[in-house]
């Protein structure tokens, strides 16, 4: 038998909100094939149970929704973060910056759209999530990021800005694989206070 | 990320599928397929070669497939080669991080399930028939996460007609 310290115990009889977070120094990573085989046993079971690629892809949302809305509370504990964020831009840079970083160990690029006000897009060249999917012929344009997206709209939700998420697939020549686009786009009210902050 | 996905495929499950037994169900059998997948690369990356007996295997499992996969290391207790079973004592189970089951859970859901059906479809791919159980479970009020492990019988490899 292994013997636990006492504090082991105590730990496990707290309550979950009182628990210190889990220590990233002493606590190994989990290996991305264990993340992936997960993930790909999820779009399979989702696979499973749904008619059309559209609803494949809300459902992927769904589950990447409830994960966002726990991440944004956690990341903002871990990385010390005093104040909510107010501003759409400053938030959004977080996202791409601290959170893709801690997600995905690198950054995405960020884009403001140059016709639509509201309009926001998290482009990346190569999804990590997408390494090890290759779509068949008869399901084009499903993109299995759209779990990153839903998580993207989790948190913009958490941190009330409210948006509509959704994600794309763009062909660039010269490159093997589609990029992926996150579009982000704005509720009235968002933007609305944008304005009334002003600069 | 990876326990926050898990967590949130659970809670789908409990959300559409009408019985908690169900649910333990189907996280099985998604544990099943991975381990039918995840035992080529564990394989192919280990270097290691048949395992003799089921001690041999226990100690597999524990020490290079659970660092291997989760980065943590399990032990191996309660050997008994009278009935070929053994337990997996794992202190930190990376799927629990964050959890609390809700007291109409805590009897019946057993939430890492899954690993379950890690072992059972990694093992079935190398001849190995067991039965999976989890016995202990810190979610439940336990202090450790324990599997217990059970061989029914080693399958004869069926070489098809026409290979050699």
């Amino acid at each position: 038998m292994i013997s636990l310290g006492d504090d082991k115990r105590k730990r496990n009889q707290m309550n979950i909100v009182d628990r210190a977070l889990p220590d990233r120094k002493s606590k190994k990573e989990v290996s991305l094939s264990a993340f992936s085989f997960l993930f790909s046993e999820l779009v399979q079971y989702t696979h499973r149970r749904v008619t059309h690629i559209k609803e494949l892809e809300r459902r992927l949302a769904d589950v990447g929704y409830s994960v966002g809305l726990r991440l944004l509370e956690y990341i903002s504990w871990k990385e010390k973060v005093q104040k909510r964020e107010t501003r759409v831009v400053r938030f959004l840079q977080f996202i791409v910056s601290t959170v893709w970083k801690m997600l995905f160990g690198k950054t995405a690029t960020l884009e403001k759209s140059v016709d639509k006000k509201e309009q926001y897009m998290i482009t990346e060249d190569t999804t990590l999530i997408n390494t090890f999917i290759s779509v068949p012929k008869d399901m084009q344009g499903l993109n299995c990021a759209s779990l990153v997206g839903g998580i993207v709209e989790g948190m913009l939700d958490g941190a009330d800005f409210p948006a509509r998420v959704t994600t794309h697939s763009v062909t660039v020549e010269e490159q093997r694989f589609p990029k992926t686009v996150i579009l982000i786009e704005f509720d009235e009210e968002v933007l609305e206070r944008e304005r009334q902050l002003g600069n | 990320m990876f326990t926050l996905t898990y967590g949130a495929i659970v809670c789908q499950l409990i959300k559409e599928l009408d019985s908690l037994d169900e649910v333990n169900n189907q996280l099985d059998k998604m544990g099943y397929n991975i381990g039918l997948r995840l035992i080529d690369e564990f394989l192919a990356r280990s270097n290691l070669g048949r395992c003799r007996d089921i001690k041999e295997t226990a100690e597999v499992i524990t020490k290079v497939g659970f660092k291997m996969f989760f980065g943590v290391t399990a032990n191996v207790a309660n050997f008994n080669p009278k009935k070929q079973s053994f337990l997996i004592q794992l202190e930190d189970n990376p799927l629990i991080d964050f959890v609390e089951l809700p007291p109409q859970y805590k009897d019946k859901l057993s939430y890492s399930n899954l690993l379950c059906g890690v072992i059972r479809g990694a093992l079935e791919m190398v001849q190995m028939k067991v039965v999976c159980t989890i016995k202990k479970c810190p979610l439940k009020g336990d202090e450790i996460t324990e599997i217990k492990v059970k061989l029914i019988e080693i399958l004869t490899t069926e070489i098809p007609v026409g290979d050699e």
